[in-house]
């Protein structure tokens, strides 16, 4: 089995009739996901892309059987869509959206709290690139044809340093079983920690690597879950090391603002927790294959 | 977004924190009058600046008379005041607040921040006002108290308490104490602020527990909601090509150094910055074109890197995903069209469709430096500035 989606995984597109949506949702369907409609408040009862369109989350579920969402909805109705989401039943939702306020993501993750851990959705993103499976599924917005099939799981904040690890790994003929973007947000609907995890327990993986940034404790968190937990190996790049302090590098969530921080402080406690480092960001293919043939 | 200190005592003032009587001023003569409507016998002039430590640069005068008032502000107006905050460059003060000079007992800390790992908001106080929350941490970690809100609830009165107490604060004043750190807590939450920080936060001669310093900075994300918060703006205090990069949508941070450069993602910009540094060259900005790197993006990147007189060389590096190559390259050429670039041009196109839009860039007599990998364009670029 894969990491979050599988061959057949229903997926529904929140915000469908928008541009996004509707492109996005195209470029899915091509790479073989398995979209069964989308959700529009207002444009329920019509087709679109030859697809149902509803007016609810819980009304699509109800008549497509979805379990996987996708949302290509405006900031401002992000958080209320990823709420709706979680509410239908929804087990797996990706948030693509960038700018998303910070307060409303902490309202999301409060909402969520209301669920046992078994019906508890799983939101990855916001401002992210999504999920793919390569060969299977894609729930995101990435060029699949750069992704090989293989056995190798990626997770990156950031959706292009993701694509140029992708493609240096298919250079060197390693494959991927997932890819996982997690986007590049101060607060996230899942941490590299609770994605990590995932591929710990995914009997198609073999080995992890984390693309991190400055800022944030999610990376160092994650090392420390993988020296507790872990026995895949982990391999890690943390793009940063020239930010200067206190700036905001783009992602909103890429400022060092505490010790532990910066590139430089990620690295030397990664290493301290056995993981990997790739020394720089045109390495990452090579690091990886050094540790495959080792392991 | 940043703003002003007389910006945020108004915003804390309108949310039950006491601020010490003020006012701003544009001219020596207005800051005169000022003075005397505040009335009192000392006041204290200083000059606003989106920066901290400006005591230390000479941006805060103590003056016994409305005319020493006029005169610091003479001072001080349209000087560049340079701190360890705002680099070199430093920042202009085109304002001037006049406040009512303070008899201060004891001087305390007071911060707001997100706390990242619990995904709340966490209130840090501290005994050691007037130091930055860095020098407490380092200096005297063991007076520091914090205290994380539960913001689906939001502070409680006992967590108030606690830390009122916890800084040492009398009796009597405790409940005064408490209304002003939940004052500063209502701010932050309903404002989508990101930071709230009241250094120091004081307790008078007169007991009085006052404001007499404070910063905040707000989510750039949620100012589609918060009018009153965006109309505070002030473009003066921040570099000129910053503003002009965040009018037309791109991320941009003007550094040191004389590469510039022209990337798509935000991830793939550090990691470039950082392969320049390898390869023993300076960025001299971060700039992430989005992800989908449009050709309008990529002509306003051109354009805007040509602003910045350090540059000696300029590095493209776009990774097209679901845009193409094809239609990145052209968007370069139509861009060297409009604009004239005088320094080595350096671009790495790498994803979909990579050999067409090399052949386009070929086949356009564009003068530039092909690359294949992230390291080559690094090493190509930091050769070129010798060239």
């Amino acid at each position: 089995m894969a990491v979050i989606i599988e061959k057949n995984t229903k997926i529904i597109v929140q915000g469908f009739t928008g541009k996004m949506g509707s492109f996005h949702a195209e470029e899915m369907i091509k790479y073989g996901s398995n979209v069964v409609g989308g959700v529009t408040p207002g444009k329920g009862g019509s087709k679109h892309l030859n697809l149902p369109v509803f007016n609810t989350v819980k009304e699509a579920v109800k008549n497509t059987g979805a379990t996987a969402s996708i949302l290509f909805v405006p900031p401002a109705f992000a958080a209320d869509s990823a709420m709706e989401a979680a509410d239908a039943g929804i087990k797996s939702c990706v948030a693509i959206v960038d700018g998303i306020p910070s307060h409303d993501m902490i309202r999301i993750k409060r909402y969520m709290r209301r669920y046992t851990k078994s019906e508890k959705m799983s939101l990855v993103g916001p401002n992210c690139a999504g999920i793919i499976s390569p060969g299977k599924s894609m729930l995101g917005i990435m060029p699949g044809h750069i992704y090989k099939e293989g056995r190798v799981g990626i997770i990156s904040r950031s959706g292009t340093l993701g694509y140029e690890a992708a493609q240096q790994l298919k250079n060197l003929d390693i494959g991927v079983s997932t890819s996982v973007g997690i986007g590049g947000d101060p607060i996230n609907g899942s941490s590299f920690k609770d994605i990590i995890g995932k591929f710990e327990e995914d009997d198609e993986t073999d080995a992890i690597l984390m693309i991190g940034e400055i800022g944030g404790p999610q990376e160092v968190a994650a090392g420390k879950f993988a020296k507790e937990n872990m026995k895949k190996p982990v391999i890690a790049y943390i793009a940063g090391l020239t930010a200067p302090k206190g700036r905001v590098m783009g992602h909103a969530g890429a400022i060092v603002s505490a010790y532990g921080e910066s590139a430089v402080e990620k690295v030397e406690i990664l290493k301290e927790y056995g993981i990997t480092i790739s020394k720089n960001p045109s390495v990452m293919g090579d690091t990886v294959k050094s540790v495959l043939s080792k392991s | 977004m940043d703003i002003h200190e007389y910006q945020a005592k108004k915003i804390l003032s309108d949310f039950g924190v006491t601020i010490p009587r003020g006012g701003i001023a544009y001219s020596p003569e207005n800051a005169e009058n000022k003075a005397r409507e505040i009335g009192g016998t000392k006041w204290v002039v200083k000059a606003q600046i989106h920066s901290g430590a400006r005591g230390k640069a000479g941006g805060i005068i103590l003056c016994d008379t409305p005319l020493a008032v006029a005169q610091a502000t003479d001072k001080l107006l349209g000087k560049k005041l340079v701190t360890n905050q705002t680099g070199p460059e430093g920042k202009i003060v085109n304002r001037i607040y006049i406040e009512e000079a303070t008899e201060i007992k004891k001087e305390l800390y007071l911060g707001l921040v997100f706390d990242r790992s619990s995904e709340s908001i966490m209130v840090v106080a501290s005994t050691e006002g007037g130091m930055s929350v860095e020098e407490i941490a380092k200096q005297k970690p063991e007076t520091i108290i914090r205290s994380k809100i539960e913001v689906a609830v939001g502070m409680q009165q006992f967590q108030a308490r606690e830390i009122a107490f916890g800084l040492g604060i009398e009796a009597q004043l405790i409940r005064r104490a408490a209304e002003t750190i939940i004052g500063c807590y209502r701010a932050f939450s309903e404002l989508d602020a990101t930071m709230v920080e009241v250094n120091p936060l004081v307790i008078s001669n007169q007991d009085q527990i006052l404001a007499l310093d404070c910063k905040m900075s707000f989510d750039n994300n949620a100012l589609f909601r918060r009018n009153q918060v965006s109309e505070l703006r002030d473009k003066t205090q921040e570099n000129s090509n910053e503003v002009y990069a965040s009018d037309r949508g791109l991320n941009y941070v003007s550094l040191e150094g004389n590469i510039g450069n022209i990337i798509n993602g935000a991830g793939l910009a550090m990691a470039s910055m950082d392969m320049i540094k390898l390869a023993g060259g300076e960025p001299a900005n971060f700039l992430d074109v989005g992800g989908g790197a449009t050709p309008e993006k990529i002509v306003k990147a051109f354009k805007l890197i040509s602003m910045d007189e350090k540059v000696k060389v300029i590095l493209v590096n776009i990774f097209a995903g679901i845009n193409r190559c094809d239609w990145v390259a052209e968007g370069i050429v139509q861009a060297l069209q409009k604009i004239e670039i005088k320094v080595p041009l350096v671009i790495r196109l790498a994803g979909t469709n990579v050999e067409k839009g090399n052949q386009i860039l070929k086949e356009s007599k564009i003068n530039y430096i092909e690359a294949k990998t992230l390291e080559e364009a690094a090493n190509k670029a930091v050769k070129a500035i010798g060239n």
